[in-house]
């Protein structure tokens, strides 16, 4: 044994001085290539094995991954509800904070922001419940928007919750007038989903088409004055009637403020009742 | 066929299989060595002479496939072989489990001893890598031990030199 590993250190010496290039380089180079055929022989009938081997490997963790891929698919798909909720949450105050700085919120008015945290169910409750009340300055009969449009009035307060009646509930009337045009009347509910509401006591005279815009009157007298401030958006205009037996003319409207998914609403506070408040 | 003849065929094929087609290949996280196997049950079954030879020529086979240093593989091939063969022809001899352990024993050892003479040598060389899988290898070295013995056992079939049942006795 001893003459074999005395032979392998020289071997070792050689090949190492040598460093690729040399007679003992060469010979192994040359001895290398002959013997690579065989190496691919081998490699070729290995491989049906390792194949198999692969293949039984594979069916093996299959089911642990499956198990932990379930797991974290779970957990990613509720990670993506949290983060789809939280997108739209702040896609919804962002364009409350843009229509509040901007130029089309009404002057002499704060708009305090309020998350909507009730919706009654059915088609006849037409109110909803915002997390803001009499603490944050509101009261009963406060203008309530949304970056679209008005949503409604505030029709009962608590200390720290109110109620919303919408603009769709049979109760609530506005003073409105069409954009553009001496046009005015009262936005009323309408008489189908199609129409959800109608503006009532428009003059036959009136020139109004299909698309044009209404917004609240915000008229004053020298004793009332209309709960809404003036030029606050409510709805573009669906269809025009004039029939001659009719005295005024039929006008339904499509609310810009989309009723039905309301998530966060701004609710009008005069500015000197807002300044009182803590 | 001698039993020569026979080794060599053996030490070869499995160097050829180790170097084309069993080096790289993972098993249960282990990279197993045909080769040390092989030449572990060749050394139990022909002596410590034989081992260290078949070790000598092994590890040259493969120096010259891979292109690495000639000599550095041989070295420790032929030690292990010759300490399999010594295992062999005294304590292990009968034994049912002593290529399994053999295997599992110079496996440990030979990886060290590979690692610290390409580090001599001056050669890249990560004992991490070496050292992670060193225990999963040995194991299923040894489980490769225990299956290739016997097939070794009757490819060299020998019965009086190899250790294998009388078939007739002579009263001298």
């Amino acid at each position: 044994m001893g003459g074999l590993v005395a032979l392998a250190l020289v071997l070792v010496t050689i090949s190492f001085r040598e460093d690729g290039s040399g007679p003992l380089a060469d010979a192994q180079s040359a001895a290398a290539s002959a013997l690579r055929p065989l190496q691919v022989a081998a490699d070729r009938v290995a491989e049906p094995f390792r194949d198999a081997y692969a293949w039984g490997e594979g069916l093996a963790h299959a089911r642990t991954d499956a198990k932990r891929l379930q797991r974290e698919n779970e957990v990613l798909r509720q990670q993506y509800v949290r983060a789809r909720l939280a997108e739209q949450e702040n896609a919804r105050l962002r364009s409350l904070l843009r229509f509040r700085s901007g130029p089309r919120f009404p002057e002499g008015f704060e708009g305090v922001a309020a998350e909507v945290i009730y919706r009654p169910p059915g088609a006849y409750a037409q109110a909803i419940v915002v997390a803001a009340g009499r603490d944050d300055g509101i009261r009963v009969d406060d203008p309530v928007v949304t970056a679209q449009g008005l949503v409604g009035t505030v029709s009962r307060v608590g200390s720290r919750t109110a109620r919303v009646t919408l603009l769709t509930d049979d109760q609530s009337a506005v003073s409105a007038t069409v954009l553009g045009t001496e046009a005015a009347g009262i936005v009323r509910l309408g008489q189908g989903p199609r129409a959800p509401l109608r503006l009532v006591r428009v003059p036959k005279e009136a020139v109004v088409k299909v698309g044009d815009t209404v917004v609240t009157a915000g008229w004053r007298s020298r004793r009332f004055s209309s709960l809404y401030p003036q030029g606050i958006l409510i709805g573009r205009v669906t269809s025009v009637g004039r029939a001659d037996t009719d005295l005024f003319t039929q006008v339904q409207l499509e609310p810009f403020a989309d009723l039905s998914s309301l998530e966060a609403v701004l609710v009008l506070v005069p500015s000197d009742r807002a300044a009182g408040t803590p | 066929m001698t039993v020569a003849l026979r080794v060599a065929v053996l030490v070869f094929v499995a160097a050829v299989f180790q170097v084309g087609a069993v080096a790289g290949s993972r098993v249960l996280g282990a990279e197993p060595d045909l080769l040390l196997v092989v030449l572990v049950v060749v050394a139990l079954l022909a002596g410590s002479i034989t081992g260290a030879i078949a070790g000598f020529a092994g590890g040259l086979l493969v120096g010259v496939m891979t292109l690495d240093t000639l000599g550095t593989t041989s070295i420790v091939l032929t030690v292990a072989g010759y300490w399999a063969g010594r295992y062999g022809e005294t304590t292990g001899r009968g034994r049912p489990y002593a290529a399994p352990l053999a295997a599992f024993a110079i496996t440990v050892l030979a990886t060290p001893a590979n690692v610290a003479l390409h580090f001599l040598l001056g050669q890249p060389v990560s004992a991490g890598a070496a050292f992670a899988t060193l225990i999963p290898t040995a194991i299923v070295n040894s489980a490769l031990a225990f299956g290739l013995y016997p097939l070794c056992r009757r490819f060299l079939a020998s019965p009086d030199r190899l250790g294998g049942r009388a078939r007739e006795v002579e009263v001298v």
